[in-house]
């Protein structure tokens, strides 16, 4: 029992952690990213509002969000949204939690892109009596968003890499089945080391995905 | 539903000094790493330069928590004895964001325009001087805006040492005052984000500082930035990984007239 | 002072120079001339050991620049070889690349204090003479962002002086200059010319200094020199219809 690496304990425990560990923390994060991506460029048109005060209340969310911890977050929504009547199972509640978090990463994103349009291109959309909304869709939006798509990328993978927070309300991600486990055989070496190799594969394929889409970025401009 | 409130404070309270603890001692930690690995990284020695990579590859690459747990529960079975909670946690920060911290200090004396680089051939310093004298003074002022972000990140992450046990502010919200009082979940969660804003603006306040300090040493203008809070970007997630600028990563590569 | 034989420099599959030989006498002013891409800027940055040579030797002061001896063979130079040998060359950028992070006087001590070890003291007697010959001794307190181009290039000068070079490349030194500020430079470097020993290896577009400065003008063309002569020979009756037409172009430009 002494050995610093147990094969035979590796292969018992590896099908759990593929199997349901990394299944959910795929799922939550597929999901939390589309929330995160949808929500993120509401906040930042809310955020470029010619109302002062609609962009000063998106500013102060935005940056209250962002400079706060996403688990703190977590407990905040866990805790307090039941009493508010929002019976959300536990997956639910980290999606929704997750979503919002990284919307402000992706405000911020989207902001940027947007802000790279250059100028003439609203001052041609004005020389055209385009209509604002119009502006907006088929013009300004087409032109950003291509550009923000591998910054959203890396926050994905940011995102990926914090699903093991959600083992705090009880949802189980690589790292929660890892070390439930490990807590049960107390042995953690085999379960956590897999459990991170698990995060390096996945992280690493993400970023090839990242740089293709820059790649694809790079010849569409 | 606010008459509680003073207690809630005071609660927490002793957990913020922990936190405080945690996240100086991490930064500390950091700050150091991120510099012997990002100018490793740029070592004219391929050994040296692979090290660094795969330092900052596993421990970027990998989840905090995993970290954590691994250092907590794996590595005393390799070492013998264990850690207590607080300095795993350190480690664990210092060690991560490092790692984050080292693409940071590559990308930013990666940015020092070559020209730079081509003076002091001209006037014959040596490596070291180049480094120390010229190029490294220019790229602290590109750092310090990341380096914002990076620490603001390394606070949020020091919430996570909660996992291992730690009894920093997160812990006494979770563990001391939930149970007491889980009726009043909002009140308390609510206090114990505005520490952490505090904490974040704080950090900002003296990351502003150290700007305006490495601007004036380059005698130029610091950033325009709306306010404390504004930060550029986005921080802790993956820098575009090996995107040159045209500074010293061209260095290899030659150019023509 | 500087030899160059039979140097051959590619970028990957683009020749710049090939098979180039000439010499550069001590106190020579030599300017090259030619159109842009004909690798004028490579031989200056080839002598600066900026870029290294694909075949050929360069001897600067009758060392070797390029390679050196070993065991009496000759193999290419190391770093610490190339180090030693450029200390005796100087450069003056296009862009100036003067040390932001330093006011003017560090800017003109730094090398003589670390790279000469001279004594502060004496460093700085020296940058303040060098300062008062190019009409900036007011400045020695300024970041160089607080000065204009012509003012940087200035400082460039002297910084390049205070190391007490050989050889004075200067690479195109007025191109990134506003057109009133020009005039001021080069009427500095004229001066500097005639009063030192310095050998200048000198990359221009301003034909009026080049004929007025020089002691010989290389016109340079794909990477070859075709001809080479006294300015007033290779700007009054050039030989080449290839140099010809070149002055015409520029003249015409204005």
């Amino acid at each position: 029992m002494n050995d610093v690496w147990q094969w035979d304990y590796a292969f018992e425990v590896l099908p759990g952690i593929v199997g349901g560990g990394l299944w959910m923390t795929i799922k939550v994060t597929v999901l939390a990213s589309i929330l995160a991506y949808v929500i993120g460029l509401g906040l930042a048109l809310l955020r470029r509002s010619d109302l002062r005060i609609v962009s000063m209340v998106a500013w102060a969310v935005i940056e209250f969000i962002r400079s706060t911890p996403l688990l703190v977050q977590l407990f905040f929504a866990f805790y307090v949204l039941p009493d508010i009547g929002l019976l959300f199972d536990p997956v639910t509640t980290g999606v929704v939690v997750f979503g919002l978090h990284y919307a402000t990463y992706a405000a911020e994103v989207y902001r940027a892109g947007i802000e790279a349009v250059p100028r003439g291109q609203w001052e041609a959309a004005t020389a055209l009596s385009l209509p604002r909304s119009r502006t907006w869709t088929k013009v300004i939006l087409p032109q950003a968003i291509p550009r923000v798509l591998p910054a959203l990328g890396n926050y994905t993978i940011s995102m990926l890499k914090e699903t093991p927070l959600l083992l705090t309300i009880g949802v189980l991600d690589i790292v929660g089945v890892a070390a439930e486990e490990g807590s049960q055989a107390f042995r953690y070496v085999e379960p956590i080391t897999i459990a991170g190799v698990l995060f390096l594969i996945l992280s690493y394929s993400a970023s090839l995905l990242t740089r293709w889409m820059e790649r694809r970025v790079g010849i569409a401009r | 539903m606010f008459e509680n409130v003073p207690e809630y404070i005071s609660t927490a309270a002793d957990g913020l000094w922990i936190t405080v603890g945690a996240t100086v001692a991490g930064i500390a930690i950091a700050a150091v790493l991120s510099f012997v690995f990002g100018l490793a990284m740029l070592s004219r020695l391929k050994t040296v330069r692979v090290i660094a990579r795969i330092y900052v590859e596993i421990w970027r690459g990998t989840s905090e928590v995993v970290q954590l747990y691994w250092v907590m529960f794996a590595l005393p079975i390799l070492l013998g004895y264990r850690l207590v909670p607080l300095l795993v946690g350190i480690l664990v920060l210092g060690l991560n964001f490092g790692a984050y911290g080292a693409e940071i200090v590559r990308g930013a004396v990666q940015s020092v325009p070559r020209a730079q680089y081509e003076g002091t051939i001209a006037l014959s310093m040596t490596p070291a001087q180049r480094m120390r004298r010229v190029i490294l003074p220019q790229a602290l002022v590109e750092m310090v805006p990341p380096f914002n972000n990076l620490f603001i990140q390394l606070l949020k992450g020091s919430a996570l040492l909660t996992i291992i046990g730690v009894s920093e502010l997160t812990h006494q919200g979770k563990e001391v005052l939930i149970p007491r009082n889980v009726s009043e979940a909002a009140t308390i969660w609510t206090v114990i984000l505005l520490f952490y804003l505090l904490l974040a603006i704080l950090i900002t306040m003296g990351m502003r500082w150290l700007e305006r300090r490495a601007a004036a040493l380059v005698g130029r203008q610091p950033t325009k930035r709306d306010s404390v809070f504004a930060r550029f970007g986005g921080g802790k997630d993956p820098l575009p990984a090996e995107q040159s600028k045209g500074g010293l990563a061209d260095l290899r590569r030659k150019g023509g007239e | 002072m500087i030899r160059f034989e039979d140097v051959g420099k590619s970028f990957g599959p683009v020749t710049v120079l090939d098979g180039l030989n000439f010499t550069v006498a001590p106190g020579e002013f030599v300017t090259l001339i030619g159109p842009s891409g004909s690798g004028k800027t490579t031989i200056l940055r080839l002598v600066m050991t900026l870029e290294q040579v694909t075949s050929g030797v360069i001897t600067v002061g009758g060392e070797y620049l390029s390679h050196m001896e070993r065991g009496g063979r000759l193999v290419r130079a190391d770093e610490k070889h190339q180090r030693e040998v450029r200390k005796r060359i100087g450069m003056v950028f296009q862009q100036f690349n003067l040390f932001p992070n330093m006011k003017v006087m560090q800017n003109l001590t730094e090398a003589p204090v670390r790279v000469l070890g001279k004594s502060r003291a004496e460093a700085e007697e020296r940058a303040r003479e060098l300062l008062d010959l190019v009409g900036l001794n007011d400045k020695v307190d300024a970041h160089p962002s607080q000065l204009s181009g012509g003012q940087q290039q200035r400082v460039a000068i002297a910084r390049a002086l205070a190391m007490q070079p050989d050889v004075l490349l200067l690479d195109e030194v007025t191109s990134a200059l506003d057109p009133e500020l020009v005039a001021g430079v080069l009427a500095l470097l004229k001066d500097i010319a005639r009063t030192t020993d310095i050998t200048f290896l000198c990359v221009t577009h301003e034909m009026g200094f080049a004929r007025d400065v020089s002691d010989r003008v290389m016109m340079f063309d794909g990477g070859k020199v075709i001809e080479d002569a006294a300015p007033d020979k290779l700007f009054s009756e050039p030989d080449h219809e290839r140099t010809r037409s070149f002055l015409q172009a520029v003249l015409e430009r204005g």
